[in-house]
């Protein structure tokens, strides 16, 4: 079985993000950059996956510029087999990374494909249906693990409040959220292998984007706290607070 | 925190995640308990980190000083302490250097995979610290190899390794015609010593596994001596500049564990309505450690390049010792009293780590012993001994 894993390059979460001057992106100065942790879920996904089965292919899959290899180097040195790099321009506009990476897939014709349900920069959910749609194929979304039975892949969704048991056939598309397994971390010789192992780079023509992004803003600041009194005497007075004033009763 | 420049950024995130496993709290009970971390090196080991500096053909990382150190230092900045095992990356050097083939084909491949440990490097004796040509453990020829008796002290590790290198003298120092020679390196295998070695633990200000040995008619064959008999102390230079190396970085992780957490902490930790952080009583000296530790880590890369070229790097290596441990204790007190009371309290891993640190300073080699080196080596000023 043939698994294409897509995975995006990120600003890591712990990179304080700070708004560039034009008001609209943010600096990338002294920004470190990670693959994307739902991605990582879905790497890792995959790569269990095949060695349940024991036969099958993980290639991963990047849209962005020369940097982005690094991002594929980390999925090869985790155990994927092969990387492709399609490059262009990442736009805010899921719909046109989604039929770049779409054409992609045509071309390939894997089995199943992988993308994490969002990626952490953005966090628009917008690429794995968008993907699915155009492909034509089924698509599961937030799916925790899931697991090859006969030629289908049965996926648990974590809903509110349960568990989803999704059975979907193959060719799919599955985005995948975090789930029991941690990403493995790549051993020495994973990393070692990863410099050995193919990483084709192909140029690709994104459609234009049509959507512009007009403005970022930093989250508010945290307003300062207020001490309301101490003890039970105090309760009465956070009541008609929470009541009145954040209206969260 | 700003980024450091270098080209080793996966082996580095890889070496972070394996750590995230072992949070403060392993540490902590390890450090209680005074036992070994087992788990931490197994793994460690079985992912192929330790054996980054063994060739590729003897089932090893095959690559340079450069990317042993970057495993190392980052061991250390996690907040870990990588002097459990440190010692699989340098004593190998010996092996690997001066060993002949048929040596590193029988013990490599088995040190690579981490079925064998080779974490014990007995030269120290209580007689002779850094005085090493006067070291009294004796080898004398019997028939297929060689019966060796003496003490050792501040061995540390051995109780968790099953092979060590040992220096012993062959030739009375009497008898030489420089006090550097007649000394020999010997592989020993642990497994086989049996009561031949006596360990005594020796307990410590830290959590560190350092022993003393009491050495009874050893018998170690032929085919364990290292290199040429007689040449023994230049076999074990090249290891000693590799720990050098080796330790400097673990002093930068350190140095920057301390420079992230009092940095975190400072912008955290609100006294008189603002971050103490905002007081340059609380930033300078933290600043001042990170400056220490940059300057640090430059010259260490300076002796890496030196190393992995094969060429003399002695001057280099034990001054990037010097500079890195100065920077981690600098940094190590700057964490402390920017912790204030907290830093002394056990859960938040700072005086662990702070004990540590120190031991650097001193070890493996005293700083004022690289100031001596300096001194009358590299500058050629009149020899005090």
């Amino acid at each position: 079985m043939n698994i294409l894993v897509c995975v995006k390059r990120v600003p890591d979460t712990e990179t304080r993000v700070r708004i560039a001057e034009d008001g609209q992106s943010i600096d990338p100065s002294g920004v470190k950059y990670v693959v994307s942790p739902y991605d990582e879920f879905a790497v890792e996904a995959a790569l269990r996956t095949k060695e349940a089965l024991g036969e099958g292919e993980v290639a991963v899959v990047s849209l962005g510029g020369e940097d982005s290899q690094e991002t594929l180097r980390s999925g090869l040195a985790m155990g994927a087999d092969r990387g492709v790099l399609l490059k262009g321009e990442v736009t805010m506009d899921g719909l046109a990374t989604a039929k770049t990476l779409a054409a992609h897939v045509e071309e390939e014709g894997p089995d199943l494909v992988l993308l994490g349900v969002k990626a952490v920069d953005d966090d628009q959910q917008q690429v794995g249906p968008m993907l699915a749609t155009l492909l034509g194929r089924p698509c599961v979304t937030g799916v925790a693990e899931f697991e090859m039975k006969d030629g289908t892949a049965v996926c648990r969704r974590e809903v509110e409040g349960g568990v989803e048991v999704v059975e979907v056939d193959l060719p799919a598309v599955i985005t995948v959220t975090k789930g029991p397994f941690e990403p493995r971390y790549a051993s020495l010789k994973g990393i070692m292998a990863a410099k050995r192992k193919p990483l084709d780079t192909k140029e690709v023509e994104v459609p234009a984007s049509s959507l512009e992004v007009k403005a970022l803003e930093p989250p508010p600041e945290k307003a300062e706290g207020r001490i309301v009194g101490e003890g039970p005497d105090a309760v009465p007075e956070l009541v008609r607070l929470l009541r009145e004033e954040a209206k969260v009763l | 925190m700003p980024t450091d420049r270098d080209d080793y950024e996966q082996l580095r995130k890889a070496v972070r995640s394996l750590c995230a496993r072992y949070p403060e709290e392993y540490w902590r009970k390890l450090d209680r308990d005074r036992a070994y971390p087992e788990d931490f090196v197994q793994e460690l080991t079985e992912a192929g980190f330790l054996g980054a500096l063994i060739p590729e053909e003897y089932g090893g990382g095959g690559l340079g000083m450069g990317e042993a150190c970057a495993i190392l230092e980052e061991i250390n900045r996690s907040g870990a302490n990588a002097a459990a095992c440190h010692a699989q990356m340098y004593t190998m050097g010996t092996l690997l250097r001066h060993g002949s083939e048929e040596q590193k084909r029988r013990w490599l491949p088995g040190i690579a995979e981490g079925r064998l440990r080779l974490q014990a490097f007995a030269v120290t004796e209580p007689d002779a610290g850094s005085d090493t040509t006067r070291i009294s453990t004796r080898a004398r020829r019997v028939d297929g190899g060689y019966r060796i008796s003496g003490k050792k002290i501040f061995i540390s590790r051995v109780e968790h390794s099953d092979l060590m290198i040992l220096l012993a003298r062959t030739t009375p120092l009497e008898e030489v015609e420089k006090k550097t020679r007649g000394l020999s390196a010997f592989l020993v295998d642990l497994r086989e010593a049996g009561d031949a070695i006596r360990v005594r633990p020796v307990d410590t200000m830290m959590n560190h596994a350092t022993t003393e040995l009491f050495i009874d008619d050893l018998e170690v064959p032929e085919e364990n001596l290292i290199g040429e008999e007689g040449r023994g102390f230049h076999h074990i230079l090249s290891g000693m500049n590799a720990e050098r190396i080796l330790l400097a970085s673990e002093s930068v992780g350190d140095a920057y564990y301390f420079v992230d957490r009092a940095t975190r902490y400072a912008g955290e930790r609100i006294v008189f309505d603002r971050p103490i952080g905002k007081n340059q009583g609380v930033q300078f000296p933290i600043a001042r450690a990170y400056v220490q530790a940059r300057a640090a880590a430059a010259v260490r890369d300076e002796a890496v390049a030196l190393y992995d070229a094969q060429e003399p790097c002695g001057p280099e290596a034990n001054m990037c010792k010097l500079l890195a441990s100065e920077a981690a204790w600098e940094a190590a007190n700057a964490a402390l009293d920017t912790f204030g009371g907290y830093g002394f309290a056990e859960e938040y891993g700072i005086e662990r780590k702070f004990r540590e640190a120190r031991l650097y300073v001193v070890a493996p080699v005293s700083n004022n012993m690289v100031l001596s080196y300096v001194g009358q080596h590299v500058l050629g000023m009149p020899r005090s001994f």
